[in-house]
């Protein structure tokens, strides 16, 4: 982003105006949410009427009123905020909120941007406004020494707050269809960049790693209690479930790829692995094997057969690296998807009935308690996806706990070691090729186990499910959430599987959007939406300022730790 | 510097042979890299490895890491032979520095130091998940081993930084406590002060002396005379992959042959590793 900032010297002369930039930036944004965004009043509930703010325009003035109060803050800031950084931000998302809104939620939508009214080129004002008070914000090095100290007892009322923010955010944004959502998610990411660029990001950050039991506790809490916000329909839990399933799937993935620097393109075949030896052993009548355990072992049996293919998938391919490697995955992932199809009694024994796949799965039963039927609990009615949403919770809580764990040891750090210099780590003891194999075995086996419930929500199984498609996805979703890091896996995951669910309108344009938004990420943050600060400073080594916050960062956590 | 000097005189080279390099060989197709050359260290001892560019001084230590195989000869430490694999050369008690620093560089110093304990530590993949009292006590052992490490060559203040962000001769010093991470009883410094000011590389000159001290053997390539010949007990002194003299500083210094390859030696100004 440097290049998109202007010089030392404007930002000397013309840095007096920031805050009064800001605020009339922020003011216009506010005041478009009371007039008239379209002539037509079909669009996005209605966005016709004056001073009558709905959806999208209530929106955009919280926007507003972001931008109004960081250009107060710009004032009198303390020394460990940059609002600069966070109106920069601010300003680029409100822009996009206009031109996308323009364009399509309203262009595209009633077919001629001659419907356009007068309240979104006021927003584009106030937007540009905004963009420029943070360019001309002079950029001060921030001091994280002077960070409030809160009492422990008030950090922690700090991540509630947020926590319930967030359970707020979710259950919001699940309610909204189309461009509406669209709206919510860029004012999301515009408020939440201009918060967190300020700097109180890192601040949370650091109050979250000096609370990391409670604010785990928290956010599993905020997931347990997801369903119960949903009065008993099932359209959200059962995108929920297609959520977690893909989120363990990709942090399985995120070892391979985020930690051990491995790029796996046919990753989906694990996932399918444990999905077919799901089916297989199910209780349905199209299952080829004879044998059924209780779930728990088809469980263990599917993630020992995918840990044993990505062994076998391994032990040849790891001799080849980078591009090498990710081509011959890639095969791997087609032979998965071709075997699938061709094991049908024809032309090999007949195991997965081929094209036909393995439908008919029935639900899960625990010890009487069916998963196919509605709980009441409490005075909350549960269907049978928030039943699978409850269990595939537990399996993500596993998930996490073996990927941070294995993070943080001595096998994370060879990991590491083996993705920044693979020579060097040989050279100083580290087992290379070892360290490969378990990292694809491991990933491998948290897929597999994701698959054995996959086919029992999914009522069925056929290679189809299987593409490459799936694999890029995968990769996607770690890519675009953040390599190597549980939180930006978990958004990652939850964008890639929500965005179409909620734009089916532009589902034909899907794989474009998605093409474009990874592209755009690669210009602007290659890091990732939620990146580790070591990746931070991987793609951003230029920024001085960047560098010597993440060093108080460290030293900081450092006493903590000491303490 | 004679302060320097002082430090060298009056230590006892040790009696045990820690590395023996017998006849090694390595060829890459047509061209003889390192022709025949035998070598052998004591503990306690510092020998330097000196000669011009492209004499094959590194290529020699890849041999005796096991990162090359060499075509011929064998290297036997504490009398046992190494197979050329890295991994085992590191358990055997071997580690190494490099020439161009490969620091893990976007790990923080005190990490790099911990993945320099990989290999004297064994908790593996249920056991790390699992997070028994064993592994708390091997992981709180390796990371005080390694700000110790850090203390000892100078870096304890800063074990939190990036080792990408730290200066210069950090850097090499730190190389230097990732390698001693591994518990070696034989050090291989590849051109340790190169690109040093005089300062860091009195410091440096301080830092082997202490190391040897320790017990360690240290093997030194350089190409600062002066730091060489202030630093070795013994000089070997390598051109055009062969071995062309052996002895004390003193000796190595006063040999005309030396001088002429220096000088005559300047038309193959290759860079070993500075050409992959």
């Amino acid at each position: 982003m440097s290049k998109l900032t202007l010089s030392d010297d404007v930002r000397a002369t013309h840095g007096s105006k920031a805050p009064m930039l800001a605020m009339v930036g922020g003011a216009l944004v506010l005041l478009s949410g009371l007039l008239s965004w379209s002539a037509d009043s079909t669009v996005l509930d209605d966005v016709s009427v004056r001073f009558y703010p709905i959806g999208a325009q209530i929106y955009i003035m919280v926007m507003g009123i972001t931008a109004i109060v960081l250009g107060v803050l710009l004032r009198k800031r303390p020394a460990w905020m940059s609002p600069g950084r966070g109106l920069r931000i601010l300003g680029w998302a409100t822009i996009a909120f206009v031109l996308l809104m323009a364009l399509f939620a309203i262009g595209y939508e009633t077919g001629a941007l001659a419907n356009l009214n007068e309240g979104l080129p006021v927003a584009l004002v106030g937007g540009v406004l905004v963009l420029l008070a943070g360019m001309v914000t002079p950029e001060v090095t921030l001091d994280v020494r002077r960070w409030p100290k809160l009492s422990s007892s008030l950090e922690i009322v700090v991540i509630v707050v947020m926590m319930a923010f967030l359970l707020f955010a979710v259950a919001h944004a699940l309610s909204l269809e189309s461009w509406t959502f669209i709206a919510f998610l860029l004012m999301l990411v515009g408020v939440a960049g201009a918060v967190l660029g300020t700097g109180i990001g890192g601040y949370l950050g650091f109050v979250g790693a000096n609370n990391r039991r409670p604010l785990l506790l928290a956010a599993f809490l905020v997931a347990f209690l997801f369903p119960f916000t949903q009065d008993g329909s099932d359209a959200n839990m059962s995108i929920a479930t297609q959520i977690i399933i893909f989120a363990a799937t990709a942090l399985g993935l995120n070892i391979v790829v985020g930690l051990a620097g491995l790029l796996d393109l046919g990753y989906i075949a694990f996932l399918g692995t444990g999905a077919y030896v799901g089916a297989m052993m199910s209780q349905s009548a199209f299952a080829t094997i004879g044998w059924k355990p209780p779930f728990l072992v088809v469980m263990l049996i599917g993630s020992l057969v995918a840990a044993t293919f990505g062994l076998i998938i391994g032990s040849p391919t790891l001799r080849v690296s980078g591009d090498y490697l990710a081509i011959v995955t890639l095969g791997f992932g087609e032979i998965f998807r071709l075997a699938m199809f061709n094991l049908d009694g024809n032309n090999g024994p007949k195991l997965t009935n081929g094209p036909n796949g393995i439908p008919g799965i029935p639900d899960l039963n625990f010890f009487g308690f069916d998963f196919g039927e509605s709980h009441s609990i409490a005075g909350f009615e549960l269907g049978r996806f928030a039943n699978y949403y409850l269990l595939l919770l537990l399996l993500i809580a596993f998930v996490i706990l073996v990927f941070s764990r294995l993070n943080d040891s001595r096998l994370g750090r060879g990991w590491v070691a083996i993705r920044e210099d693979e020579r060097a780590a040989e050279a100083m003891g580290v087992n290379v090729f070892g360290l490969k194999l378990l990292a694809f075995a491991v990933g491998a086996a948290l897929a597999g186990i994701a698959g054995t419930i996959k086919a029992h929500v999914d009522t069925s199984v056929s290679p189809d499910q299987y593409i490459f498609l799936e694999s890029a996805f995968l990769l996607a979703a770690v890519v675009l959430g953040g390599m190597g890091t549980v939180v930006g896996v978990l958004v990652g995951a939850s964008i890639l599987k929500l965005l179409p669910e909620k734009l089916r309108e532009v589902n034909d344009y899907r794989l474009l959007a998605f093409g474009l938004l990874l592209v755009l990420m690669m210009r602007f943050r290659p890091e990732g939406l939620v990146a580790s600060k070591r990746r931070q400073l991987e793609f951003h080594e230029d920024d001085e300022e960047l560098v010597a916050l993440t060093q108080q960062e460290h030293l900081l956590e450092a006493q903590a730790e000491a303490k | 510097m004679s302060t320097l000097e002082a430090t060298n005189v009056g230590h006892q080279v040790g009696h045990k042979v820690v590395l023996e390099a017998s006849n090694v060989t390595m060829r890459f197709g047509g061209l003889t890299a390192v022709n025949d050359v035998s070598m052998q260290v004591h503990d306690g001892e510092i020998v330097g490895l000196i000669g011009p560019n492209g004499a094959g001084k590194t290529t020699f230590f890849n041999c005796l890491t096991g990162m090359y195989i060499p075509t011929e000869g064998t290297v036997k430490l504490s009398g046992e032979v190494l197979p050329p694999k890295p991994l085992k050369v590191v358990r055997a008690g071997m580690a190494r520095t490099f020439q161009n620093i490969r620091l893990f560089g976007n790990m923080t110093a005190l990490e790099n130091v911990m993945v320099g304990r990989y290999c004297r530590t064994s908790s593996m993949a249920l056991t790390s998940v699992l997070r028994g009292p064993k592994f708390k006590r091997e992981e709180a052992a390796t990371r005080e081993r390694a700000q110790e490490l850090l203390d000892y060559v100078g870096l304890g203040k800063s074990a939190e930084l990036l080792a990408r962000n730290m200066p210069y001769g950090d850097q090499r010093r730190l190389e230097i406590a990732r390698a001693l991470a591994t518990d070696p009883q034989l050090l291989l410094l590849d051109e340790p002060t190169a690109g040093m000011n005089p300062k860091e590389t009195e410091e440096c000159m301080h830092l082997i002396f202490k190391i040897r001290d320790s017990g360690l053997a240290v093997v030194v390539i350089e190409h600062d005379m002066r730091f060489i010949f202030q630093l070795c007990d013994r000089v070997l002194c390598l051109v055009r992959g062969a071995l062309l003299i052996e002895g004390t500083p003193g000796e190595v210094q006063s040999d005309p042959r030396v001088i002429e390859a220096y000088i005559g030696g300047s038309d193959d100004d290759d860079d070993e590793e500075g050409t992959k």
